[in-house]
């Protein structure tokens, strides 16, 4: 650990990934919650779609991407709220619609060719520069005060949509806030694990966290502590093992989720043995 | 609530109605499934557009509508199937949303009214379980306590009886009727009755989306067909020759 320490570049690396394994979870509870696991996967499409575009342009690939991420976002979230049933047609409409306008524009782009695409489709995390860090820390930063400041909020909001309105919450505001909160975490993910698996780090370390919990506070922290620790610990394996970074982060939390499966089962029925000798239930 | 009319996919199924509610009532909206009572009190609350007609909140159209903590709504099933987990306690607590602000941890104001909810419920002892392993009738009073715990004037149930336990169905009367006494407003939207029939000072009967009988609340001995008994009531006299103007939900 103190030889991989040593590498700036490492170190920049282990900085990033740790903030985007808190932030991503931390996004990914209320995501799952709402039972849109695969929104992270459909934004992530759209996502390379603004990459290439950076590419053409020539501007930065991860601002246009976190553009391309957010209006992708407001749409989906828009075509969810007007037809009741096409929330998954809409997602498939962006995954293929995101992948070929990624494919499409890096061919026009100068220079610009399918491999240029793979290091965002797959994470580059090693090659995270300075002032790439910064970005990645004041968005998850953003993204965390977000979190904290509207949770209550977006913990009715995701329970019950319509009792949040009585409520009188801004239902639209705030799915679209969370829509869109969701959008840039996966951008600055996006270097750390890849387009391609960056929903597998807001959803794999949730689905292991609720395996051992009952509140959701409890979940949402597991959830970060899981996500930072799988991060960390697939950077510094692959790091020793020479395999892809992205992967092994990606590998390692469904390791856990696999531990977590076998370990909840115990746990849940050492809750219900507790439960039963109350006479009021 | 004046001549209001909705339809859903393209089918009307609320035909005019002319609603409305005084403060201290306990209404029942009674009626057959598909009657259109769970679309009248969604209508109400601005959760279903109208297609005709007009819908005011305590003289306020909904979408204008600022106070939402005067108003509690409970609606048919807590929907627990998002898959993350939520104690009972957290879930309470998210009715006390409307008083929070933003940032600020829960104040012992916070924290005693949702343990009042959870004691008038009679589940304070299962706060710290995860709601989704509580049968139905006990998923139904952590959704009371919710509405219970923002402490507002005007409770708003959607079917709170239906397909609960006698426990259950024991715990909600005996929380109406401390809600009664304390003067707050309660519309109910029941298929039968059942215990909370002495709770309930008036009855609107729905029957495919209009109103064929409003006024005294069905006798006991017909509280197991509520719809029975009712045939002397003109079917039209409230929605056609509806004279009154003006029949704003106006609780206060």
């Amino acid at each position: 650990m103190t030889a991989f320490l040593e590498f700036d570049f490492l170190r920049r690396a282990l900085l990033a990934a740790v903030v985007v394994g808190l932030a991503a979870p931390a996004v990914g509870t209320f995501i799952v919650q709402r039972r849109l696991a695969l929104l992270g996967d459909g934004i992530g499409h759209v996502a390379l779609t603004g990459v290439a575009a950076g590419f053409l342009t020539r501007t930065s690939p991860v601002v246009t991407a976190i553009v391309a991420a957010a209006l992708g976002a407001v749409a989906i979230e828009l075509m969810r709220e007007r037809g009741r049933t096409s929330g998954d047609v809409a997602l498939a409409l962006l995954f293929y619609g995101g992948i070929a306008g990624g494919v499409l524009l890096i061919g026009l782009a100068p220079g610009g060719s399918n491999a240029t695409l793979l290091s965002y489709l797959f994470g580059s995390v090693s090659s995270v520069t300075s002032s790439d860090l910064y970005v990645v820390l004041g968005i998850a930063a953003v993204v965390l005060v977000i979190i904290a400041a509207f949770g209550r909020e977006l913990f009715l909001l995701c329970q019950d949509a319509e009792v949040a309105r009585v409520y009188g919450l801004h239902v639209r505001f705030l799915s679209l806030l969370i829509a869109v909160t969701a959008a840039v975490t996966i951008v600055i993910a996006m270097r750390v694990v890849g387009l391609l698996l960056v929903s597998a780090l807001m959803v794999v370390p949730v689905a292991t966290a609720q395996q051992l919990t009952r509140s959701f506070r409890a979940t949402i922290l597991l959830a970060m502590a899981i996500g930072a620790g799988a991060s960390v610990g697939g950077l510094v394996g692959a790091f020793y093992v020479d395999v892809a970074p992205g992967a092994a982060i990606v590998v390692l939390a469904l390791a856990v989720f696999i531990v977590a499966v076998a370990l909840g089962r115990v746990v849940h029925r050492v809750w219900a043995f507790a439960r039963t000798p109350n006479p009021r239930q | 609530m004046a001549d209001a009319r909705v339809s859903l996919d393209g089918q009307a199924v609320l035909h005019g109605v002319n609603f409305r509610v005084e403060p201290g009532e306990v209404v029942a909206v009674l009626g057959t499934n598909g009657s259109g009572k769970s679309t009248l009190v969604r209508a109400l609350l601005g959760l279903v557009p109208l297609s005709g007609g007009r819908v005011e909140l305590y003289g306020v159209p909904p979408s204008r509508f600022r106070e939402w903590r005067r108003i509690g709504y409970v609606p048919q099933r807590l929907s627990v199937a998002g898959g993350v987990p939520a104690t009972v306690r957290e879930i309470v607590a998210s009715g006390r949303v409307a008083r929070q602000r933003r940032l600020r941890p829960a104040s012992a104001a916070d924290r005693s009214a949702v343990a009042r909810a959870l004691d008038a419920v009679g589940l304070a002892d299962r706060a710290g379980d995860a709601a989704g392993t509580l049968s139905g009738g006990q998923q139904q009073r952590v959704l009371i306590a919710r509405a219970l715990a923002g402490e507002p004037d005007t409770f708003v149930l959607d079917e709170p009886t239906a397909g609960v336990d006698t426990a259950s169905q024991e715990a909600l009367a005996s929380t109406l009727h401390r809600l009664v006494e304390e003067g707050r407003t309660v519309v109910l939207v029941a298929h039968e009755l059942g215990p909370l029939q002495p709770l309930v000072t008036r009855a609107v009967v729905l029957e495919a989306g209009r109103v064929v009988h409003d006024g005294a609340p069905p006798r006991p001995q017909e509280t197991e067909h509520p719809l029975r008994g009712h045939d002397h009531v003109h079917p039209h006299a409230d929605d056609e020759d509806a004279p009154d103007p003006l029949t704003a939900w106006r609780a206060r």
